[in-house]
């Protein structure tokens, strides 16, 4: 086990670790989320039969495989912060590759997951709970993969030399970042896959 | 002027502000036959007016994009335009096929300007904002060309800062989205759906690069804020405004025959447009209050700080007033759109490039700032031409909802022309603030010729004594 070392990059002796603008973005999205689970919420409310029985169509082992995948690729990010914090730069390299190879397993999941429904015919007009099943699954997957990018910056950053024990407000940003897209998939995938 | 070649923007501006000025005659002849119809009939039919008012602005708000790109690109590149030229050839070509376009509007019945420019060889015309022939099409992206050219290449060979790639970007998908102006399918549903790849895409998608890049521009100039606090801003602004704006086009595909599936889309991701608007609001605001420097100028500044304000209400409140799609359900195409499309151009296009004429041409003419007696009465047309705005908008709203009550959300509905004569009051109030904003528009036009002391450059100055 990793010793932990919770230094926040220095000057940043606030409340928020990483750059303040990302969590102007986190809210953004945040914000964008919530307002769709609400819609959902209401929606399901006019339509309990149909998304009832729609959401047993649904592969929740992919699912619950994937929220997995997240939660374990969310510790490695928090271990290669730690890991910065220490100044130990190339290792917080490590962790973001292991937490990329996550997202990469996510990846290869939704895909197939997304194979499947479309094998079976499945699109947005097919009816309102696959719109509100495929636009959300959808919308979070491309979270997925803007944040694989924004770690691999990160991670090629790290390797290259460019943060050190006080100076690694990109680090603290990227994983941020990719604690949201984590942390909605928390609340997709229950709301969408499991509650009925 | 840092750079030599800054000059050959000045044409560009001027011509921008004579095709304003005409825009906005043509917008007061229009806002007549609302309430006279037969006012200048037959030689200046409502149809005709209206395409003249619309085809100008965008024309003028064009003209005022080059200009501005034509201004910063070397000062942000360090180094003179790769040819001066190329631009000054093009502003002939672009102002001579532009007048040409607006006589064939005014001279010739449509139809018949259709068969004089051979529309039958690739039909593109008789569409809302793109009744442009397809010659002039033709030539705007001839034109479009020459100047992404004459601009990438400084650009790529200089200084690369986030202002000028943002902008690039925002000009290079303007292009792009323009070819979307040659498609024209026979199917109804495909034709509107691509429409709008033009003009939503532009308005709401790169122009807001353009936009925001131009502030961003005046912003480190007058402020003396850091590139980097201000383009960390910008990276924010676009990303959210990008996003929301992009899949915010479903707002256009409710009732056109387009999937179901576009209504939540539409009203989810529009819902979300007035946030960046807001953002940009309080970004201007902040920088200005962080000021490091006291810049003469103090009419720029008044024309950025009104740009996001105004974009904020017009483009995000005005907008998310009838984008949801239970709302737009009885509001599409009515008098509160016209209100929207008003305030929204006004506050984010017009004023963006009235910013960066603003702050360019003292300096095209030799001075840091205009004299301060010419600032005064540049400020009194900003608050003269905003205030007006602002009417227009309120009552085009006003008519908007008494339209949709009496012809739409009721049991009892009443005939289109019934409606609009009850209106009427609405109209003849809308006029009179239009009569207000043309006396700001001559006393902007004034502005540029008052006559004090000169006031060189502190730049000059120093060189001067030295």
């Amino acid at each position: 086990m990793e010793r932990i070392a919770s230094h926040p990059a220095a000057g940043q002796n606030k409340a928020l670790p990483g750059d303040f603008a990302i969590w102007i973005f986190i809210y953004a999205e945040l914000l964008v989320f919530g307002i769709f689970f609400l819609a959902y919420a209401y929606t399901r409310a006019q339509h309990v039969a149909l998304f009832n029985e729609y959401q047993q169509h649904l592969d929740r082992e992919s699912g619950a495989i994937n929220t997995l995948v997240l939660i374990t690729s969310s510790y490695f990010v928090v271990m290669a912060v730690n890991a910065v914090r220490r100044g130990a730069a190339r290792r917080c390299g490590q962790w973001l590759v292991l937490a990329i190879g996550s997202g990469g397993v996510f990846v290869v999941v939704k895909l197939a997951e997304f194979a499947a429904r479309h094998a079976e015919g499945v699109t947005l007009s097919t009816n309102t709970f696959y719109m509100f099943y495929l636009s959300l699954t959808f919308f979070h997957f491309m979270h997925v993969l803007m944040g694989m990018v924004i770690l691999s910056v990160v991670a090629v950053k790290a390797y290259q030399g460019a943060y050190n024990a006080l100076e690694h407000t990109g680090v603290e940003t990227g994983a941020s970042y990719w604690h949201m897209v984590d942390l909605v998939w928390i609340v997709l995938f229950p709301l969408v896959y499991v509650l009925h | 002027m840092k750079y030599q070649s800054q000059a050959v923007a000045k044409p560009y501006f001027i011509a921008a502000i004579g095709l304003f000025v005409g825009q906005i005659l043509f917008g007061l002849v229009m806002g007549l036959q609302y309430v006279m119809g037969d006012f200048l009939f037959p030689e200046i039919p409502f149809n005709v007016a209206r395409m003249v008012h619309t085809n100008l602005l965008i024309v003028w708000l064009l003209f005022g994009f080059m200009g501005a790109a034509y201004f910063l690109v070397p000062e942000e590149t360090e180094r003179e335009l790769h040819s001066p030229l190329l631009a000054k050839v093009l502003f002939w070509v672009f102002l001579v096929a532009g007048a040409l376009t607006i006589l064939g509007y005014l001279l010739v019945p449509y139809a018949r300007l259709a068969e004089l420019t051979m529309n039958d060889l690739l039909p593109t015309m008789g569409r809302e904002f793109l009744e442009q022939p397809t010659i002039t099409k033709i030539g705007i992206v001839v034109v479009a060309l020459g100047f992404l050219y004459n601009i990438g290449v400084t650009i790529l060979a200089g200084r690369k800062t986030v202002v000028s790639m943002v902008l690039l970007t925002g000009l290079v998908g303007l292009a792009v989205f323009f070819l979307f102006s040659f498609y024209n399918p026979d199917n109804l549903v495909n034709d509107k759906f691509y429409w709008w790849w033009v003009v939503h895409l532009w308005v709401e998608g790169v122009w807001e690069l353009i936009l925001a890049s131009i502030l961003a521009f005046v912003l480190i100039k007058v402020t003396g804020v850091d590139r980097e606090v201000i383009e960390k801003w910008m990276y924010v602004i676009i990303a959210m405004a990008l996003i929301s704006g992009i899949i915010g086009t479903g707002h256009h595909y409710y009732w056109i025959g387009a999937p179901e599936y576009w209504q939540w889309w539409g009203s989810i991701f529009s819902a979300l447009e007035p946030i960046p608007f807001f953002m940009m609001t309080v970004f201007a605001f902040n920088m200005v209050n962080r000021r490091r420097r006291e810049h003469p100028n103090k009419a720029a500044v008044l024309w950025a700080l009104g740009t996001a304000v105004m974009a904020f209400l017009g483009a995000g409140v005005w907008g998310f007033l009838h984008t949801l799609a239970p709302v737009n359900y009885y509001t599409h195409g009515s008098q509160i759109t016209a209100a929207h499309g008003h305030m929204a151009f006004y506050g984010a296009y017009v004023m963006i490039v009235l910013t960066i004429i603003s702050y360019a041409m003292p300096i095209l003419r030799g001075q840091e700032a205009a004299d301060p007696r010419a600032q005064v009465l540049e400020m009194w047309s900003f608050w003269l031409m905003t205030v007006s705005m602002v009417f227009i908008t309120l009552f085009l709203t006003g008519a908007g909802v008494l339209q949709v009550w009496l012809q739409r959300f009721t049991d009892d509905p009443q005939p289109f022309m019934v409606v609009q004569e009850k209106i009427a009051v609405f109209y003849w109030l809308r006029e009179a603030a239009g009569g207000v904003f043309l006396i700001g528009l001559i006393l902007y036009v004034a502005a540029f010729f008052v006559k004090g002391g000169e006031r060189v450059m502190a730049s000059n100055a120093v060189a001067d004594t030295a």
